[in-house]
């Protein structure tokens, strides 16, 4: 994927490595000062991140060869779909899951997203991008889920610009990459997409204005400094800047001339 | 809409299954505690990838529920009971059509409708699809239909909380359950009117399989173990087509042959040559061979079967066990609109592009048919616990077909939330000594945790499981013999044993992930044994159970649902006749077409109609709440259906304990 293509030039490894040499970043708990341990695993072909923090797990001794507690991360489908074993590896936000060591610089170095609350080593609690998501309205308002037929008809090419949207899986490497977003005070480009996301939609458009509302208040759209970060680092190549364009347009024209409907 | 009347559901797991509930909980107005060990939209229902099937019969190959039907009961090779499979399959248009209007990008035709792609084991265009991510989408779709109910404070999540253990009543009536939040390790008793399981599959009880890590079973086997009858273990789908990986076996969907893709070897064992440099006459197509009907579209059992036995006789690529999933004669830009999602999954994690270079595939674990018994409204046997999705054992039979599995989801949700409001409408609440239930549950657990935390023995948990995995997947998956389950079922009674001596490695205890796993192991290992035991007292071959010491089906004595009971010295075993009452069973034969045996079938069997002609059965079913549950109770028949009638007597004990004050 576009996001992950300029490995490629890290690779250039040709002899493999007998063994590989991890640093983490680690945290007893969100109180807890940071601080970092090595740690060497034996090398095998394949291996991705997460093989490698399973290996430590089993049995935790630093590369100093100090007995420690194991590193703790989130780890599920690891298919990239599912978004939860996002971590900043050697300086880059990406899926653990599908970091290969083939194509990573040694000493690989693995820290916790920071711009969310951290809870121990890896792992980081990004409830505030579900809550971002309840404020937009993010779902399309349906009367009910019994039997009403089929939905409106739909051009292929607008579905597929759709799709792109649909495939957010909300893992928050947008607003890690962004340099407007610290702490609460920018809503960051996911929410924004999913608001295209559901606008686009012939259901969704009628309950547009809630959504241009809720991206329109002081945290809202115009704080997007168009550094452009977040559309690089997507893992599912959603056009994000092109979300956040199209949104910022149809906030100016509702900012404009909305009250005329009222 | 409904206004509350004090009831409340929780439900165990935020999939496809759990959300469907929730939604339809929260609908009828009604409370719903939605627990998750991961948010719920990291659930592994984003896994699933191929589409869902329901028979809206688009294309002009006169499909309908009825042949969906047929065709499901047929690839399951007739171990489901049918009455629950049929409203399964008339509700699946209305699901997609659903789904369509909740917002998920289905792929469209020219004129705008739904497109729909063939699947394994139909010879229709039934599989509606979103790119080749769908369960992605549908989850999407479902979770924000719930976050919406979250709003409006009908639905409370736990995410981060995984289940311990039910809380049971003294007559053995479930009240609630024990769940973990799993950052600070407190246990909390939830109190529920009814609790609906919707935890998925137990892929890593085979340490690598296509599932995800959440996929442990584990909170199923808590249920077992307290009493929940848990059904046709044994039957474990392989998915032909997996990619093996360090960490896990990641799916490469069915669709791609659905679109068209082939699966070969060369025809000379040991053949180094590139493929692309291989001639088309010098490579073996062996499924197409086999089975020209339905070609690389046999069913999942088959084609793992297959592909396994040709490596098996040395025939995988340069005596590898791994063949080649060719998709390079299809444009790549039909391919990239198709299956883009999934053809990025193998790039990014083996390197090679598959529009120009065949992928190189093995069978991975990848489904339960078995799970918690239920009857036809999704009720298990203990008053009171629910259970839908694949955490229940009642569509699939022997084998699954694919795309199958999203719309069980969907389904088993949407008749477990009216059954359980139904439930929890006509149960009576704790009396006074009902906070003394959940003390008792609580304390119980957290002596459960209290002693693994102080245990120092030299066992270590992770080594325990691996072996666990190593075990069953060598021996109770593709291919069983009696001789090897004995020897497994040795094994794992040795990791139980060795289980009481692991020590927790992680002094922090601060969300740690040592002792959620320890908890899961032991249930993982008590599941194991109900799989393992399960597939040696099955001696036939059918559906995804295949032994070559019993190579044919055998309806005679086997033509049974297998039911496994919790004991202190290890699981129970009886026999449930299965309901045969719609489809009469026939051979399953994917080398020909079997449009006439269908019909066959149905003429030999008055009033089952190939091609359902009245109004009723071609209309997609009403899938409001509380409708389809009457229209099931009106349509399930009790044939055959022991259980029906302990469901029944176990109502009754629930009205007999006590008095109905609380009565809503």
């Amino acid at each position: 994927m576009s996001a992950h293509a300029s490995n490629a030039s890290e690779t250039a490894r040709r002899t493999p490595p007998r063994t590989v040499e991890i640093k983490i970043q680690r945290r007893e708990n969100p109180d807890a000062p940071a601080y970092w341990e090595t740690f060497e695993i034996p090398y095998r072909p394949n291996l991705n991140i997460i093989s490698c923090l399973m290996e430590i797990q089993k049995n935790p001794v630093t590369k100093e060869g100090k007995k420690t507690t194991p590193p703790v991360w989130n780890m599920n489908c690891l298919e990239q779909v599912c978004g939860i074993c996002t971590m900043v590896i050697n300086g880059k936000v990406r899926q653990s899951c599908s970091a290969l060591i083939d194509q990573l610089e040694q000493p690989v170095t693995l820290e916790p997203m920071s711009k969310f609350p951290n809870i121990r080593d890896l792992r980081v609690d990004r409830s505030r991008m579900f809550d971002y998501l309840k404020r937009v309205h993010a779902w399309i308002e349906i009367d009910g889920s019994y039997d009403l037929g089929p939905g409106p008809r739909m051009n292929q090419d607008d579905v597929a610009e759709r799709y792109a949207y649909s495939r957010c899986m909300t893992c928050g490497c947008c607003l890690e990459a962004c340099p407007q977003y610290e702490g609460d005070q920018y809503i960051g480009p996911q929410a924004i997409a999913q608001v295209r996301y559901q606008n686009m939609h012939p259901t969704g458009k009628m309950t547009r204005d809630e959504r241009l509302e809720a991206i329109m208040g002081e945290d809202g759209i115009t704080n997007c400094g168009n550094a452009q970060n977040c559309v690089k680092v997507c893992p599912m190549s959603i056009p994000l800047t092109k979300a956040i364009y199209e949104e910022n347009r149809e906030t100016i024209i509702y900012g404009l001339f909305g009250w005329l409907k009222r | 809409m409904a206004t509350s009347n004090g009831i409340k559901i929780a439900i165990v797991g935020g999939g496809l299954a759990g959300l469907a509930a929730a939604m339809k909980i929260a609908e009828a107005g009604h409370e719903v505690d939605l627990l998750s060990v991961v948010p719920v939209k990291r659930s592994h229902s984003v896994c699933a990838q191929g589409g869902i099937n329901g028979a809206v019969n688009t294309k002009g190959e006169g499909d309908s529920p009825w042949k969906h039907f047929d065709d499901t009961v047929y690839g399951g090779d007739f171990l489901a009971n049918q009455p629950p499979v049929k409203a399964m399959c008339e509700m699946a248009p209305a699901i997609i059509y659903l789904f369509d209007r909740m917002g998920v990008p289905f792929s469209r035709t020219t004129e705008g409708l739904l497109d729909f792609r063939r699947f394994g084991g139909t010879l229709h265009h039934r599989t509606a699809f979103a790119g080749a991510s769908t369960g992605q989408q549908l989850l999407y779709a479902l979770d924000e239909q719930v976050r919406r109910y979250e709003v409006q404070g009908k639905v409370k999540k736990y995410e981060g909380w995984e289940m311990m253990s039910l809380i049971m009543d003294d007559h053995q009536v479930c009240r609630g359950l024990v769940a973990m939040d799993l950052k600070t390790l407190e246990l909390r008793a939830f109190k529920a009117d009814a609790v609906i399981m919707a935890t998925g599959g137990p892929g890593l009880i085979f340490g690598k399989s296509t599932n995800s890590m959440v996929c442990t079973g584990s909170a199923v086997s808590a249920c077992y173990q307290q009493g929940a009858r848990y059904a046709n273990g044994e039957f474990i789908q392989v998915h032909p087509t997996s990619i093996p990986g360090e960490d896990k076996l990641r799916l490469m969907s069915e669709s791609a042959r659905g679109e068209g893709g082939r699966v070969w070897v060369p025809r000379a064992k040991g053949d180094v040559r590139s493929p692309g440099s291989i001639p088309e006459q010098e490579r073996w197509y062996f499924l197409e061979e086999k089975y020209p009907a339905y070609g690389n579209l046999v069913p999942r059992d088959i084609a793992t079967r297959e592909i396994f036995q040709v490596c098996l006789d040395g025939f995988g690529i340069g005596g590898q066990n791994q063949v080649y999933l060719d998709l390079t004669h299809i444009p790549a830009e039909t391919l990239d609109r198709k299956l883009g999602a999934i053809l990025e999954i193998y790039e990014m994690f083996v390197g090679d592009d598959p529009r120009h270079v065949p992928m190189r595939i093995f069978p991975g674990v990848h489904y339960s048919m078995g799970g918690l018994w239920v009857d036809f409204d999704q009720r298990t046997n203990i008053p009171g616990l629910l259970a839908a999705g694949e955490c229940d054992y009642s569509i699939h039979g022997a084998n699954r077909l694919g795309a199958n599995s999203l719309v069980s989801c969907v389904y088993g949700g949407f008749v477990a939330a009216p059954a359980a409001i139904e439930y929890a409408k006509n149960v009576e609440r704790n009396g006074a000594d009902g906070s003394r239930l959940y003390e008792q549950e609580l304390q119980r657990q957290q002596e459960i945790n209290d002693t693994l935390v102080k245990q120092s023995g030299t066992e270590n948990q992770y080594l325990i499981h691996d072996e666990m995995g190593k075990w069953m997947t060598d021996n109770v998956t593709v291919v069983r013999y009696n001789d090897r389950l004995q020897q497994t079922d040795q094994k794992l009674l040795e990791l139980i044993e060795r289980y009481r001596h692991i020590s927790i490695n992680d002094s922090n205890l601060w969300a740690t992930m040592a002792l959620p796993h320890a908890r899961q192991l032991w249930n993982m290992l008590q599941l194991a044994r109900v799989i393992t035991l399960g597939a040696l007292n099955r001696n036939e071959s059918r559906g995804a159970h295949y032994k070559p010491d019993f190579p044919n089906r055998d309806d005679e004595n086997f033509l049974k649902t297998t039911i496994a009971e919790y004991s202190g010295e290890g699981p129970v075993f009886s026999y449930e006749a299965v309901d045969i009452g719609l489809i009469p069973p026939r051979k399953r034969d994917y080398s020909k077409g079997k449009a006439k045996e269908t019909t066959a079938a149905a003429a030999a069997q008055p009033g089952a109609k190939q091609v359902p002609t009245d109004d009723l059965q071609q209309k997609p079913r009403d899938i409001s709440g509380p409708a389809i549950w009457d229209q099931n109770k009106e349509k399930v028949r009790d044939v055959d259906h022991g259980q029906a009638e302990t469901r029944r007597e176990q109502g009754k004990s629930i009205e007999d304990a006590g008095g109905k004050s609380d009565k809503l």
